[in-house]
Formats: structure tokens, sequence, C-alpha cells
């Protein structure tokens, strides 16, 4: 039965450098001297860290984990020792430091106790944490955790498309994967096909791997899969894109920010179906993946490589060559320079490309737009890339929204084909960065804003609550006066308490001199002359100084705090 | 460090216009065939005149001058002009031209991709608003048989204004087909009496429809190699087809065969090469549409009841002012928000 095929807009045809690595079987990379391994390998909230430094750690033993839902977990990719968990530069386009953990690998590779479960005596919900634990994400890139990605949406899920297009230039990591572990492919499938519910598989596959579709179909065949069929799309860049191989081969368009699930469709690529299946089946967490080194290196070729490898220990078994300017981590389409050869190889790498001025001429100088549109004939989502390039240039962002900025998926095709050399992505970058800056700092204002808001009426609110309890004080006050006055009246009767304490006062005191000698005993009577006058000089100073007795007044004590306090404004 | 895609085509302005300058060779060749080599002559002015227009503004402009020189399209805008006017025409008549169209129409208003309006267009309008006289003395095509100039005496008239001993230049030189053909419908002559009348040839002009072929045979070379795409020059010559059809069919004695229209004036030089200046068209496909059949309909209108013999250049003018505007309302839906599956 042929499948009928939907076409999308534009894409180009750039030339795709994949026979350099494709002819050669997967290769285990050999052991690094150490893993550098983030703990952000994923999109979400950073892994916790759960190991310490020194600690001994087996091969899968989770060192990271999931913090949150939306969160994955990461895994020691051999046993070894943790040397160090820190912030080091990792492979992100920013070039900032992240945390990460340094294994240094014993070599004795053992293992946690892992054991694997047919998937179908497992509940979902088992099967989804099994995936989150093992630290399953989308290996295509984007390296979303996949059990989120395994929901129902909305409406029934119509196809679950796999993605075994590679469309970018370069990369074969999927094609050899496919070549050569087909099956494990369509198992990770069928896992993923029962969390959907869905109707079927549809695994797209550039036509130009026919090699890699005839081993998925000849698996297919071989395993008596049903509802599950790979399927030759054309070659055309972006059509790895997960929006266009789902339009390309179920014909439904996705839009920005929908979900595709609610469209009825589930996109996963192959290695991730790979990787489910291995978490699932054999309880081996994600450890390593296919990573297409290629380049400017002698040997091109793809490696199965432990995460956390050192990028320049992984390229040197490849055969470094001279001239190297540095190292593109994905396609040369859309991926980025890494900003150290010593970050380590993470979930998202896919390819390393080694550089060169040979392979990456610097850009020509960019020419003021033509509005040529051989942007907009390449555009896969059919904008206009001239114009959001000037809304963009212009800082009018409004305007850049309004032409679906946000649906731009950063393909590099209008880039790729502007003969003006204008680079298109990064203006759509700037924008896009900005935008969301504008929209942080709305969100903070307005957050300010309510706190204000809010200060104002707590200050306006005990305020009040000050002067409701000052007056109820004061009220309370007058009340005590005039019931102290009325009390004058009746003083007399307290006369004979006050004598009793004065001469119980004075007991103490004379008890006291008893037993606690003066310092004026044993003294010359001359001396003690001398101290008489001193005191009486003392008694009669005293008596100028307190003319009259100490009475505490209770009215005054209430008036200094009724003196209006500073007020408490705001320093906005 | 840059950043992703780092792969690039390798396709540069300069190409795209020096393609397009390719392009009208075969028009060229005929223009030389049927007139003498005086176009190569108002062309070699026109292209230094925009060379030294386009080198002093961007001095003035203080923007670099080398890799816009490089970009070629002072050329082309240079040699379409040229193309536009009377081969035998004083030389200061292109020169004025050429250099308006760069220094007023192009750099003041930002320079390469920021003009509004197409610049040889603007050349070919001031021109012809300031010098009509010397804009309507176009060359006798040679199979009309008229006493010929040879290249030194095409050469003498251009920088000397002298002309051969006994030769006044209404000698040498006529009014175009279309003009003719206007002046001729107005003294109250048939079309097929004016048809007769030894200018014509069997499309329209000789000499100029065979111009007009091979501007068509160029557009053909742009349209097979993608310089451009079809909905320009297509929905352009339909329009113009269709209403003159009209006409035609209404009353063919006073309004000429649709043919007559395409191989006469600019029809066949703006339809491929002045319509589809990137900078001064719509970039939606609809609104390509909108603009060819606007320039169409107004074309047909200015030929058949206007002032002017051609209205080509007035046309493109018209249509460029509403460019921004028919961008605007053209804008298509992009991917995933058409709804649907289609």
């Amino acid at each position: 039965m042929m499948r009928q095929l939907f076409r999308f807009h534009g894409g180009v045809h750039p030339p795709t450098h994949k026979s350099q690595s494709s002819e050669k079987a997967i290769v285990a990379a050999v052991m690094p001297s150490k893993l550098v391994i983030p703990l952000h390998q994923h999109v979400g909230n950073i892994a916790r860290p759960v190991v310490k430094v020194g600690d001994r750690v087996l091969k899968g033993q989770v060192i990271g984990a999931p913090d949150g839902r939306l969160s994955s977990a990461v895994h020691a990719s051999t046993s070894g020792i943790v040397a160090a968990i820190d912030m080091q530069v990792v492979a992100h386009p920013s070039a900032l430091s992240d945390l990460c953990v340094t294994l240094i690998p014993d070599g004795l590779e053992e293992w946690v106790v892992n054991a694997g479960a047919d998937y179908r005596e497992l509940s979902h919900t088992d099967l989804r944490h099994r995936l989150r634990q093992a630290g399953v994400v989308g290996l295509g890139g984007a390296v979303f955790p996949s059990d989120m990605k395994l929901y129902g949406g909305k409406n029934k899920i119509k196809a679950l498309v796999l993605n075994g297009a590679e469309c970018e230039p370069y990369i074969t990591c999927d094609d050899r994967l496919m070549r050569e572990r087909a099956d494990e492919i369509l198992r990770g499938a069928e896992i993923m096909r029962a969390l959907l519910y869905a109707e079927e598989v549809a695994i797209g596959i550039e036509d130009n791997k026919p090699e890699a579709l005839a081993a998925m179909q000849q698996a297919i065949v071989e395993g008596r899969y049903q509802g599950i069929e790979a399927v030759a799309v054309p070659t055309v860049y972006p059509g790895g894109g997960a929006k266009q191989l789902i339009r390309v081969l179920t014909g439904i368009e996705v839009p920005a920010g929908v979900r595709s699930t609610d469209m009825g469709v589930q996109c996963f690529n192959v290695a991730t179906a790979y990787s489910a299946y291995r978490a699932i089946a054999h309880g081996e967490p994600m450890l390593s993946r296919i990573v297409t080194v290629t380049g400017n290196v002698a040997n091109p070729q793809n490696f199965e490589v432990l995460f956390g490898t050192p990028v320049e220990e992984l390229v040197a078994q490849a055969g470094t060559l001279p001239g190297t300017t540095g190292h593109l981590m994905g396609g040369p389409m859309m991926g980025f320079e890494l900003p150290s050869a010593k970050v380590g190889v993470i979930k998202a790498a896919n390819c390393i490309i080694a550089m060169s001025e040979a392979l990456f001429p610097p850009p020509a100088p960019a020419m003021p737009c033509i509005r040529c549109t051989r942007c907009v004939e390449a555009c896969p989502q059919e904008l206009q890339p001239q114009d959001l390039y000037w809304f963009a240039r212009a800082d009018n962002f409004g305007k850049a929204q309004e032409f679906s900025l946000f649906d731009c998926i950063e393909c590099g095709a209008c880039a790729y084909v502007c003969p003006s050399h204008i680079p298109l992505v990064q203006y759509y970058r700037y924008a896009k960065s900005e935008i969301w800056a504008r929209e942080r700092d709305k969100t903070a204002a307005d957050t300010a804003r309510q706190r204000h808001e809010f200060r104002q009426f707590r200050i306006e609110r005990d305020k009040q609550e000050k002067a409701a309890k000052l007056a109820e004080k004061e009220r309370a006050a007058a009340l005590a006066k005039q019931q102290a006055e009325a009390a004058q009246t009746t003083a007399p009767a307290d006369e004979d308490a006050q004598a009793r304490i004065q001469a119980a006062m004075q007991r103490v005191q004379a008890q006291h001199d008893q037993t606690h000698p003066k310092n004026t005993d044993h003294l010359t009577p001359q001396q003690q002359t001398e101290i008489a006058e001193v005191e009486a000089r003392r008694a009669k100073i005293r008596e100028l100084a307190h003319p009259e007795a100490d009475i505490s007044h209770p009215a005054s004590h209430l008036q200094e705090v009724a003196r209006p306090q500073p007020e408490d404004l705001p320093k906005e | 460090m840059f950043s992703s895609p780092y792969l690039t085509k390798p396709a540069s302005v300069s190409e795209i216009m020096l393609k397009v300058m390719l392009a009208l060779l075969p028009g060229i060749g005929f223009y030389v065939w049927y007139y003498g080599p005086a176009i190569l002559v108002s062309i070699t002015l026109a292209s230094l005149t925009a060379l030294a227009t386009e080198a002093a503004m961007l001095k003035l402009r203080d923007r670099p001058v080398a890799p816009f020189l490089k970009d070629n399209s002072a050329l082309l805008t240079a040699w379409l002009l040229a193309l536009s006017i009377p081969p035998l025409a004083p030389w200061w008549l292109v020169v004025v031209g050429t250099a308006f169209a760069i220094a007023v129409s192009k750099q003041l208003y930002g320079g390469l991709g920021n003009n509004p309006f197409n610049p040889a267009m603007i050349g070919y309008a001031v021109l012809i608003v300031s010098f009509p006289v010397q804009m309507t003395h176009w060359l006798t095509p040679h199979p009309v048989g008229h006493p010929e100039l040879s290249f030194l005496e095409q050469l003498g008239y251009i920088f000397g204004g002298v002309l051969p001993r006994g030769l006044t230049l209404d000698a040498v030189t006529m009014a175009t087909p279309l003009d003719t053909l206007k002046t001729q419908l107005h003294l109250g002559h048939s079309v097929g009496e004016i048809r007769d009348m030894p200018i014509y040839g069997k499309l329209a002009g000789q000499g100029s429809e065979m111009v007009a072929l091979g501007f068509a045979l160029g557009g053909a070379y742009l349209l097979a190699s993608r310089i451009i795409r079809w909905h320009l020059p297509v929905i352009y010559l339909a329009t113009l087809y269709a209403i003159a059809g009209i006409f035609h069919l209404i009353d063919p004695a006073h309004y000429v065969t649709p043919l007559f229209h395409w191989f006469s004036g600019a029809a066949m030089l703006g339809a491929f090469f002045i319509l589809t200046d990137p900078v001064t068209s719509p970039t939606t496909d609809k609104g390509k549409i909108i603009f060819a059949v606007g320039a169409g309909i107004i074309t047909y209108l200015i030929r058949a009841f206007g002032g002017f013999p051609d209205g080509m250049a007035f046309a493109t003018l018209l249509m460029n002012i509403c460019v921004p505007l028919i961008d605007a309302t053209t804008q298509p839906k992009v991917f995933g928000h058409k709804g649907g599956k289609r």
C-alpha cells in the first residue's frame, strides 16, 4: 500500500556530506580519562545531585535525581569515583557554566543492579516513572523528558511518528542506528504506542538513506510488527523538523504553542524509541548515545559515546586534523559552536563536526536586503522572513510577533539562501530573547506593583489599627486616672501599710550593716570626723539636687507613646 | 564566533544583478542590429555615470564604496534607463537621467534595498517630463530604409550635436510606433490604415518588435534560472492582453491587437526586467498578482487614453507607491494557522 504523503512549503537542499561517516559501523568510543556529566541535560528543572565528592558510584547509578514534575534523572555513565561536583563550562551556545559531576572511571564497568521487564506487565504510570528514572529524553536534539510526552491528548492519537529523517547535513547517527538496531527501535515504538494508545506508527526516513529504510522495513517484516510502517519521505531540509515530518506523514499542521497530541499525533526520534526500549526491557538508564564525529577529522564515523566524555577525547578517536578551528555540536544548519572542546558529550549531542576554514569559511559581509523573497520561498513555516528581519532590526517586536515570529523554528533555511548573506536567524533569536526579557520584566513589574499596592494597604491598615489601639489605651488611661483620683480620697487607709514597709526595710538595713562591716569601721577618730563632714556635704548636695521626691505620673508615660510616629512612606 | 546556519548557498546580490544584465543581451543584440551601435554608447555613458554617481553618493553618505559598487545594482539601473530612452540623443540626456536615478531615487532613500521607486523609471519620468522633445527622437530602424547614420556620425551627434551635411534630425529619427499610432488615430485614421505604414512589421513596430522579442527571450532565461518568479511578468502580460483584447474585439478600427501592445514600447522590458525589481515590488504572491494587474491596467489606460505614448514607466511608479499597502494586506497564513488539511 502506498501511503499518501503531504508536502510542506519551502525547504532547501544543502550538500549533505553524509557519505563520509555513514558507511562505517558504530564503534564504542574508548573509555575517557574522566567524565564531565552536566546535571542539566534535559528540558526542565536541573537534576538534584545525590552523590558526594569522593563517593564511589556504579555504572547506571543515579547521580542526579529528577527535581519537580518536568525534570529527568542523570546517571553515572560508568563506575568510578566522584572527583568533583562543581560549575563547569557545558555544551551550550551561551558558553555559561552549569553544575557538573566529574567522574574518574575505574575501568571496571561495574553495574548497579537493574532489572528489565515486559512493558505489557507494567502499568502506564509505572512505565512513565521508569522512563523518567532512566533519564530518557528526546535524542533528536530537544531533550524533552519523554515520559511527559507519553500522555494522550484531547483527541485520540492517530499516529505516532518516529523521526528517522535526519535531514541535517553531516549527521548519520540515526542512519547507523536504524541500520544496526532496527528491531530495538521497533520494540521501543511499541512501548510508546501503548502509552499513547496510538492507532499506528509511521517511521519517516528521508529517501537518501535507502539502507536504513530497507533495514527498518525488513525488521518490521521479520518481527511481524502490526501497524508500524517505515516510510521514505522526500529529502529536503528541514524535513526532519518534527512539525514538517508530522505534516508529510499525516497531513496535520501543528501550530506553534499547540501540543501535537491535541492534534492527534506525537513524534519521537528513533534513537529515543531505542533508549525507551533499553530502559524498560533491560532496565538500562540512558548512559550513552550514538554520536557522529565528522568534518575536519581523519576518519569520520559514528561512536557510541558515554555521556560526559570530553569532546576533545572523542574527536581524537576519529583522528584530529590540523587546521581545526572549533567544534560544532549538532548539524551545520541548527547546531552551535562549542565554547570549549573540553565540555562533556550530552544527551543532545547527535553530532560533533570539527570545523576548519575550508569547510566553514567565514560568512561574506552582509549586504542590504533586496526583498528578493528567496527566504520566503525557502521558509518551511510559511513566514515572511524578510519582514521579520526588518521588524527585528527596528526593535519593532510587536509587529514581529504579529508576523508570527514565534512560529519560526530557526531552521536556518532563510539564511542559507539569502543572497545578501544576512544572518537572519540571529535577528530572530535576538527578537525572541528581547521579547522574553520584556515579558519577564513586565511580569516582574506587575509583581512589584502588586507588592507595592499590598504594602500601601498594609501600612494604611496598621496605621488604622494603631490609631484604634491608641484610642482604646487613652480611654483606658483616662479611666485609670479617674479611678486614681477617686482613690486619693481613700489614701490614708494605706498609711499604716506604708509605715510597716518602712520599718521592715530598716530592719533589713540594720541586719546588713551588722553582717557586712563598712570600710568606715575601725578608723581613727580623725578619719571618722572627716568622713562625717563629707557625708554631711553629700547629704546637702543630694537635697539640693532633688527638691521633690520622685513621683511617676502614669499620664506622662502615655503621652510619650502618643507622640506621632514619623510617616513610614514608601521609597518609590 | 558566529551562529547557525554555518552553511550558505553560494549566491550573492551581485550575481543576481549580473544575471539580469546577461538576460538583457538578446534584446540589446537586436537593438544594435536594427538601430546601429548608438545604444551601446548610451549604455556605456549611463554605466559610467551610474558608477560615478553611486561612488560619490556613497562617499557623501559615509558608506563603504567598493562592496556597493561591486553589487552591480547601479549598472543594472543604468542599462535599463539607457534602453528606455532614445539612443540618438545628446550625451547629457542620459547622464542627467542616470545621475538623478542613482543620486535621488536610490541613494537619497538609503541606497540598495531601500528605494521605494524603481530608479530607472524615475530617471525616465524625469527626462520625459523635462525634455519631451529630445525624448521623442527615436532612431529609424534600418529595414525602413531611411538614410542610415554610420557609427561615427552617430557619435558626432551624441557628443557634438552635429549631423552630416544635408540631414535633419527628422530625417534620421521618427516617433515610436506607439506614438505614431496615437497621432494617426487622432488624425482620424483607422488601425488598419495605420498598420499598413512602412514602420510597422508583423507584430508591432519594425525592428522594435524584435527587440521586444529579445527581451522576452531574456525573460524566459530569468524565469528558467529562477532569478525571477512567474507572477509579475505573466500576470502583467495577461492583464495587458485581456484589456487590449476586450477593446480590440469591441472596436478593432480604433484599438490595436493585444499582440501589438505586447511587442510595442516597454511592455516586454517592463514585464521581465522592471516590474520584477524585487526592491520595489511586493513580496507576497498575492501581492505580486495585484501589483501586476494594476500595472497592466494603468499601462493600457495611458497608452489608449492618456497623454503619453507609453504607460509602462508611470504604471510602474504608481504601483510602486502601493507596495507597502499591498504587502500589508496580502500577508499569507503561516504554517499551522490555516486550519484543516490542504
